[in-house]
């Protein structure tokens, strides 16, 4: 079987940094052809363009071709088709499978009925490893290094699975973490148990201002409402932080935004012109990983 | 005769076969299920409510002239923790032994997780089992989702 990308913790320690530094060779030279001849199968099964847009991007500018859908309504698979059986007929056409689903487990299922690799791009509410790649990716280039930080996420920490992802990552590399959130929107217990279990540190508090100023990262996120069953819940939490530029003034110099975009009202305009954001620049090094990532699955040595 | 074979002699003596002891009462009849002991043609002997010293009211299930592979026996591991397997050959005990929880199973519960793909493709279902407080949960191989063992039964 191939190697595929499903969840972060596909990727060990040292795999993680191999593609980190992969990717800042791409960036510091986006077009190399490493993969001309080759063809990717670029599989949405409910429509992100953002995703999309970035990983055939990747997928072309690396030289190689992109086969694929943008929404499964027009194909088979909204006649009925398993799918077992689009993996099995896609993988028999490409080098490597893209793929965006609704539904949670159906990523890893198509990894394991694939004979090429595949790279999830997001299986529901449940993992987006390419998303906590490029954070981290983010992270080591604002901080110049990914060991010994303090990260504030901040948001909904219940449902949101960019930071869960992005817990488990860093877990390789002593953070302390700071979690802001409502009551109703606490990072769940299995997370902290894991937390506990490695020895991390973690600080929970439902207040933004309370650590802004002890941070290296702020990540923050925005509070989704397809999350929620109970809209009177999402009612109730969905304004709860607003970061504005005043809240700033005693932040670490070396202090940065991060966001996974797209915001909602959770980060002011006005702070997009501080020395702090860095939310754009993090969506953009996205590209670069999705390049690293998909030659490392296809076996490239992208150091030579 | 010791405490242990008077304990398993309330219900009814058996000359060979398989006594389960310690079954949670409320377990008994979906334990027989799991075990695939409805319609078998062998004589099927079971207590409810029994007192057990540790684990509040217990249930027993004899089943004459069979004997189990452990691999069967293990599927009840999840309902029933602490269940004891007996085997008894000529009125005595010749072998006990505790179930053994497996690290994976396969097929056996549904996934929790509505959004979880087995639940609207024709995938069959695998968790690991991990351990939960004096009890387990089962963390879904595909959707990577805890399932309590509680809503599966
Ligand atoms: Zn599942």
């Amino acid at each position: 079987m191939s190697k595929s990308l499903i969840s972060i913790r596909d990727f060990s320690k040292e795999e993680i940094l191999h593609v980190l530094e992969a990717a800042k060779g791409f960036e510091q030279d986006r077009s190399r052809k490493i993969l001309d001849g080759k063809v990717v199968g670029s599989l949405f099964f409910e429509p992100s363009t953002r995703t999309r847009l970035s990983f055939e991007t990747a997928v072309n500018r690396l030289g190689a071709r992109v086969i694929g859908f943008s929404d499964a309504s027009n194909t088979s698979v909204s006649k009925g088709e398993t799918l077992k059986d689009t993996i099995k007929m896609v993988s028999n056409y490409v080098d490597l499978i893209v793929m965006r689903h609704p539904l949670e487990g159906s990523s890893r299922y198509a990894s394991e009925v694939s004979p090429v690799p595949v790279v999830n791009a997001g299986d529901g509410a449940n993992q987006h490893p390419s998303q906590t790649l490029l954070d981290l990716y983010t992270i080591m280039q604002t901080q110049g290094r990914l060991d010994g930080l303090t990260i504030n996420m901040v948001g909904d920490l219940k449902y949101g699975r960019t930071t869960h992802s992005l817990l488990q990552a860093m877990s390789h590399f002593n953070p302390t973490f700071i979690f802001t959130s409502p009551e109703e929107l606490k990072m769940p217990s299995e997370y902290k148990d894991f937390l506990d279990r490695k020895g991390i540190r973690y600080i929970e508090t439902d207040s933004l201002e309370e650590h802004l100023n002890n941070c290296d990262i702020l990540y923050m996120t925005r509070v989704q409402q397809e999350r929620f069953t109970d809209p009177m819940e999402y009612e109730k939490v969905k304004d709860v932080y607003r970061l504005s530029a005043s809240m700033l003034g005693g932040v670490k110099p070396n202090m940065k935004i991060l966001h996974p975009l797209p915001r909602v009202g959770e980060i002011d305009q006005d702070v997009d012109d501080t020395p702090y954001a860095y939310y754009f620049k993090q969506a953009e090094n996205g590209l670069y990983v999705r390049m690293a990532i998909i030659s490392y699955l296809l076996e490239y040595d992208t150091n030579r | 005769m010791t405490r242990t074979d008077k304990e398993l002699l309330i219900v009814s003596a058996l000359e060979n076969g398989t006594v389960l002891d310690h079954i949670p009462a409320e377990h008994v009849f979906r334990a027989l299920d799991i075990l695939g002991l409805k319609g078998i043609e062998s004589q099927i002997t079971i207590g409810i409510n029994l007192n057990s010293k540790l684990h509040g009211k217990k249930g027993i299930i004899k089943i004459a002239d069979k004997f189990f592979e452990d691999e069967e026996l293990n599927k009840l591991a999840l309902l029933a923790p602490y269940a004891t397997v007996n085997i008894i050959r000529d009125f005595k005990v010749v072998e006990k032994k505790k179930l053994q929880i497996p690290s994976e199973i396969e097929g056996i519960a549904r996934c929790a997780n509505p959004k979880c793909i087995t639940n609207h493709q024709p995938i069959k279902t695998r968790f690991k089992t991990v351990p939960k407080g004096n009890s387990i949960s089962l963390l879904c191989h595909w959707c990577e989702k805890m399932t309590d063992i509680k809503g599966i039964y």
